[in-house]
């Protein structure tokens, strides 16, 4: 090939875009020769996970500013498919369309929560925080503010902010390894470690880079095809996104015909433990103004907050790249989350309209109990039906779903071909391992740069400092597994606390230190430990039974973080020295794409 | 006043009309989200649920990429663009 690695991108990936239709419509081929579902499965997972790997081991470096930022060379539209998969995590993946499925309106402030915060990372930081030439976030408020305090309170923030996140999609990993390998789940969380290790180990950033990018195409074609399947198949429109209004209107007719019929509590305690039944209306408006506004808000603020997202842009070639590419970034994002309740939609058509052939609601309990798909998932423990009233037909209440199979079993139930359901497997693989690598090299990189580099050995060679690096990926990745092997939290509720946590410690000593000068030292740190200490505070006391106030739930404590946080920063700002001239005019240089960034190529 | 000065007044202007798009397509919208989804909107979609799954969403997209260009103007106008790019 001619050319430089960069110059040959699209056709690097057009082609590896190529061998992977190539090989999912050989294990069609193989399939319909008698290649059974199992073997299929692990097929898919093995072979992409291989890819992946290979795309680390190719990428590898001894050189900082690969390790750290890619070498700043990632052409905007990748950089915007590496933050996609960046960004759409396993709770993305496999969870929102099943919380649309079963919470609807109020779930969906999610969506727009998702996709609204990168308004705010385009506008307020990602190009000045790319002029300012960092490597990691804490590098810009070490810098920014001064002194080694305020870029260990950053640190620390990251660090558990991350950290919550990184052990649910490793707890993914695991999940989705352990179906697919049918391996016990303590085991294949660590096989998922190590997957997850193999891409950002040998080439750092560099690495996570090129894997992600293969990873968003295979997620977001093992999203799309099965949607747009189904919704062919069920007659519902060529186009989903544009055709499904009738479908919205038929599935509030059927709950109108049904209605919602509360199930007893000794009823309830029959159902195995994470699965619902349909309660709420699918399209009507089932939250209060605030109840929607405010997790919208806080997943908003938090996105801008993140590290992980942040860091994507400090690889961009320039400034204006970076805007650019946040852009792209949203738009690869908006082709999964505006897919998500179109699958919600096709799958609860599916089950519960009584003229289609594959629902369910109005058969007979024993005929139901028959089918092969329901006999698979309830041994999942993912679906469950009881016969409550004794009439022996299936009522809307008595089907019982896990979140998870909305997106896993739909294929099945619509009928589709297994090959489907193994590649909707190693789509969610991606999306999980993505997102665990750029968290991981999130906190490994702020810790070996910020803290070891820059606050206890800033006399050491490249060589040990990529050492350092990649010795605290592999402590804090296990560190991770250990956590997620022991199974505390679900999978989406840490995910939102993650987002808590970042928005109440880093979002405001973030966005104040481009547009105040006159933030300074002082009122960083208050901001950024009040900030956090208060967030957490509010988490524990609403979690130990505490009422609450302002209709703050545990799922938007960071909205009251982030306020003490704003307070307590603007407060002691003005109470202490405004920031020297040196400081005020680093500020002012942020301000302006041209020019040099603020700290050097090698720092 | 000096270049600089006003580059970033400027820029700080685009930056509040930008805040305030996103400001009534994520937040003002849904304060009438009840009374919205009584009307029918976009394709047949009630006008809320139609915001919250694609409409809100695709604005936010183009947003960005209106800020983008419009920012990389200022930028030109001022003479602050960089010159060794892509």
């Amino acid at each position: 090939m001619k050319g430089s690695f960069i110059d040959n991108l699209p056709r690097i990936y057009g082609i590896y875009t190529g061998g992977f239709i190539g090989f999912i419509v050989i294990m069609a081929i193989a399939e319909q020769m008698g290649m059974s579902a199992k073997a299929i499965g692990i097929a898919f997972v093995a072979f992409t996970v291989f890819i992946y790997a290979l795309i680390g081991y190719l990428s590898r470096t001894a050189q900082a500013d690969a390790y750290y930022v890619a070498g700043r060379q990632v052409p905007t539209v990748f950089n915007g498919m590496a933050t996609a998969a960046d960004w759409m995590s396993g709770a993305s993946f496999v969870a929102m369309a099943g919380g649309i499925y079963f919470k609807g309106y109020g779930y969906m402030a999610l969506l727009v929560g998702w996709t609204g915060g990168y308004v705010l990372v385009a506008s307020l930081l990602a190009p000045y925080l790319r002029k300012f030439g960092c490597y990691t976030v804490p590098d810009f408020i070490g810098t920014r503010y001064g002194g080694n305090l305020a870029r260990f309170c950053a640190v620390v923030v990251l660090t558990v902010a991350s950290f919550t996140y990184v052990t649910a999609q490793i707890n993914a990993t695991g999940t989705i390894a352990s179906v697919a390998l049918d391996i016990p789940f303590q085991y294949a969380v660590y096989i998922g470690l190590i997957s997850i290790l193999l891409c950002s180990m040998l080439g750092g950033m560099r690495g996570v880079t090129w894997t992600q990018v293969a990873q968003y195409i295979v997620l977001i074609i093992a999203y799309l095809l099965p949607v747009f399947w189904i919704s062919n198949k069920m007659g519902a429109g060529f186009f989903p996104h544009f055709m499904l209004a009738d479908e919205v209107a038929r599935i509030g007719e059927l709950e109108q015909q049904f209605g919602f019929i509360a199930n007893s509590k000794e009823d309830l305690a029959l159902v195995p433990k994470g699965l619902a039944g349909i309660t709420k209306a699918h399209s009507a408006v089932n939250a209060t103004p605030w109840a929607f506004i405010s997790l919208a808000l806080a997943m908003m603020m938090g996105t801008a907050s993140l590290p992980h997202v942040m860091m994507r842009y400090f690889t961009t070639p320039s400034v204006k790249a970076a805007r650019k590419s946040v852009g792209w970034s949203l738009f690869f994002i908006f082709l999964l989350y505006s897919s998500a309740p179109m699958l919600a939609t096709l799958s609860k058509l599916s089950l519960i309209d009584p003229t289609l052939s594959t629902g369910i609601i109005g058969k007979s309990i024993a005929e139901v109990q028959a089918i092969d798909w329901y006999q698979n998932w309830n041994q999942a423990n993912l679906m469950f039906i009881s016969d409550f009233n004794g009439n022996g037909t299936v009522e809307l209440n008595e089907f019982f779903m896990g979140g998870k199979a909305v997106v896993l079993a739909t294929p099945e139930i619509a009928g589709l071909p297994y090959v489907i359901s193994g590649l909707v497997a190693a789509g969610g693989m991606a999306a999980a391992m993505s997102t665990a690598d750029g968290l991981i090299l999130a906190i490994a990189n702020a810790i070996s740069h910020d803290v070891y580099y820059k606050i206890i050995d800033p006399k050491a060679e490249t060589a040990k400092r990529l050492v350092v690096a990649r010795v605290l990926l592999v402590v804090i990745g296990f560190a991770g597994a250990t956590i997620a092997a022991m199974e505390i939290q679900g999978i989406l509720g840490s995910v939102i606390w993650a987002f808590d946590f970042a928005m109440s410690g880093l979002f405001f000593p973030l966005v104040l230190g481009v547009w105040w000068k006159r933030a300074n030292r002082q009122g960083a740190i208050a901001g950024m430990i009040l900030g956090l200490v208060s967030g957490a505070w509010y988490l524990v006391w609403v979690r130990s039974g505490g009422s609450g106030f302002l209709g703050i739930t545990q799922l938007t404590f960071g909205i009251f973080g982030s306020a003490v946080s704003l307070v307590s920063m603007v407060i002691v700002s003005l109470m202490t020295q405004e920031p020297d001239k040196a400081t005020q005019k680093m500020v002012d240089n942020v301000r302006v794409p041209s020019g040099k960034t603020i700290l050097g190529k090698q720092h | 006043m000096s270049n600089q000065t006003k580059h970033w007044e400027k820029s700080r202007g685009l930056l509040f009309i930008t805040l305030a798009i996103w400001f009534v397509f994520s937040i003002g919208i849904f304060l009438f989200g009840a009374e919205m989804n009584e009307v029918t909107g976009p394709f047949g979609y009630p006008w809320t649920y139609w915001f919250t799954c694609q409409g809100s969403l695709g604005i936010f997209v183009i947003l960005i990429f209106w800020f983008a260009s419009r920012q990389e103007k200022i930028d030109e106008e001022f003479g602050f663009s960089e010159r060794e790019d892509e």
